[in-house]
């Protein structure tokens, strides 16, 4: 039964991976940009989340808050970050969201203190439900519904939609797309605003999930989330998707199998070059 | 008194190789590395483990430099398979790597680290001085190097490797070349800083640290030696004029990195260039 529960709960943090990660592809998609500064707004989703949720005893109100929030973060963030920067290379908008990265960290540490919050009624944190000898708590539960929830209505967003095909036009080929009177500078808006909102909420849960948000919580989820959006083939959102699920089973595994040699963290990396090395491209990029 | 500013010299001594290291990979050569404080980290353990052993400096600091440098190269070997912004996220998973490895070991201490490692059997101040030494050998290589025949090509390769592979430059090997010296000076400067802090820990050599020397090379002016000079001592004293600049240390560096990137993505050196004509950057 072992084996069964360890592939759904690598399937649970699968999901939460692929909030984030979905996000970052998007702006990868778009303006190739490593977006690192997206485990800010992680952090600040959670931090609205349990901020507004213990002061209002509505956990409900504290993801609307975070979906808002982090949603007008990530425009804030492209508009002042990195729109002026667009033309220098690649190499100066990865520095200055590393930069924009460690601000928001020691801003959060100001603000909310460096020892971390827990909520004050988190009823989903101790509450199991037992399914055939696998026990998952609600908020992996959550993760799974809320991942899957989010992740179809933006296919179906993409796909039919005039704003969604305006969207894909415009990753596909923003010339193109701008001389078919698509603005692409009102993608970009969206595509933080989505972005940023699935990460806030990402966020949110994965304060529930440890009863506790603290300023570096973002880090080694997003540095996991780069690590599979490279993984996926950068910019591409099904194998971002694959290789979220992917890495989650694999971490889960290998957090029980070689819990002596490296710990969780590594492993998800340690999968990533092995990959890479075999197909540099990613799983489903294309050279 | 003297205490502390053999330690102050030794800090800016170390972190100068490890900037200067850096700047190699990343400033001559063009390859992005989120993951050099790995290196600093497989040095300083190399030498620390050694020591414990009872092996004399000379020969700690060497097997740390060649355990670096040897491990540098087979990391080096996935900048020939992967590029750019692939390169970044695979660096910065090598840094992850080594450091969940390490955590892990029993006998390397696991997270307590390595403690009680010997002294270097030296005055404070006078190994400070050692420190500057090897600091000074390593500003004196980099300009060197960066007036080489290799360091032309290095150059080819960081403005545009395939042109570089058009007019017959080795691509390959010069890339491994350059991973392999910037790393074994990388595991140099891990191997001094063990008879300095006597302990180390694996956190010491994470993610931050990576950052922080990244900043370092970024602010001076990525391929310029004399700007990395200048921001490492800058940075270094930073936190130590200053209470509140100690207090926000790692804001500070942030907000620096943004403003420097938005205005001078050249850093100290890019604006050295503005005010003295004809071209300072060497």
């Amino acid at each position: 039964m072992l084996f069964v529960e360890l592939i759904v709960k690598g399937l649970a943090y699968g999901c939460m991976y692929a909030m984030m990660a979905v996000g970052l592809t998007l702006v990868y998609g778009l303006l190739r940009i490593l977006h690192i500064a997206h485990a800010g707004v992680f952090a600040l989703g959670a931090y609205m989340v349990v901020t507004v949720a213990n002061a209002s005893g509505s956990l409900a109100l504290g993801f609307a808050v975070a979906v808002v929030v982090s949603g007008l973060a990530g425009i804030a963030i492209y508009r002042l970050a990195y729109q002026p920067i667009l033309h220098h290379a690649a190499f100066v908008p990865m520095v200055v969201s590393i930069g924009l990265f460690i601000v928001m960290q020691e801003g959060f540490r100001m603000i909310f203190g460096a020892y971390g919050i827990a909520f004050d009624n988190n009823p989903w944190y101790v509450a199991n439900l037992g399914i055939a000898g696998i026990n998952l708590t609600y908020v992996e539960i959550a993760m799974i519904v809320v991942a899957i929830v989010l992740v179809v209505g933006f296919g179906l967003f993409a796909g039919l939609t005039r704003a969604g095909i305006g969207w894909r036009a415009t990753v596909t080929d923003p010339q193109m797309a701008t001389s078919f009177g698509i603005d692409p500078v009102r993608v970009r808006y969206l595509n933080f605003l989505f972005g940023s909102a699935l990460a806030g909420i990402a966020g949110g849960l994965v304060g529930l999930l440890n009863n506790y948000v603290e300023p570096t919580m973002g880090g080694a989820v997003s540095y996991k989330a780069l690590a599979i959006i490279v993984l996926g083939g950068l910019g591409s959102v099904r194998g971002t998707l694959i290789a979220s699920l992917t890495l989650g089973v694999v971490e889960a595994f290998g957090a029980v199998y070689l819990a002596d040699v490296f710990d969780r963290d590594a492993i998800g990396f340690l999968f990533l070059i092995v990959v890479l090395m075999v197909r540099p491209q990613g799983l489903l990029g294309r050279k | 008194m003297s205490s502390y500013i053999a330690s102050i010299v030794s800090v800016i001594g170390i972190n100068m190789i490890l900037a200067l290291s850096l700047n190699i990979i990343s400033g001559f050569c063009g390859q992005v590395s989120l993951g050099h404080a790995a290196f600093y980290g497989i040095g300083a353990y190399t030498a620390a483990y050694l020591a414990k052993l009872g092996a004399p400096l000379p020969v700690t600091l060497l097997a740390g430099t060649i355990m670096a440098g040897a491990i540098g190269i087979v990391v080096g070997l996935t900048s020939l398979r992967v590029r750019h912004d692939f390169l970044a996220v695979t660096t910065m998973g090598i840094g992850f790597v080594f450091l969940g490895f390490v955590r892990k070991q029993k006998w390397l201490g696991g997270e307590l680290g390595i403690s009680g490692i010997p002294g270097p059997g030296l005055d404070p101040l006078v190994y400070a001085g050692l420190i500057v030494l090897f600091a000074a050998a390593v500003i004196v290589f980099s300009i060197w190097l960066k007036r080489s025949w290799m360091g032309f090509t290095f150059d080819a390769v960081a403005d545009d490797e395939d042109a570089a592979r058009t007019v017959g430059v080795n691509v390959s090997t010069y890339k491994l070349t350059a991973f392999g010296i910037g790393t074994a000076l990388a595991g140099l400067a891990g191997g001094l800083y063990i008879y300095f802090a006597r302990i180390i820990l694996p956190d010491t050599f994470d993610f931050v640290q990576s950052i922080a020397i990244l900043t370092m090379v970024v602010i001076g002016g990525t391929g310029s030696v004399w700007g990395v000079v200048a921001a490492t001592i800058g940075l270094t004293l930073l936190p130590e004029v200053s209470r509140a600049a100690a207090d926000y240390r790692l804001l500070i560096f942030g907000a620096m990195l943004m403003l420097v990137m938005r205005f001078s993505p050249g850093g100290l050196a890019g604006l050295a260039a503005l005010v003295w004509r004809p071209k300072a950057n060497s």
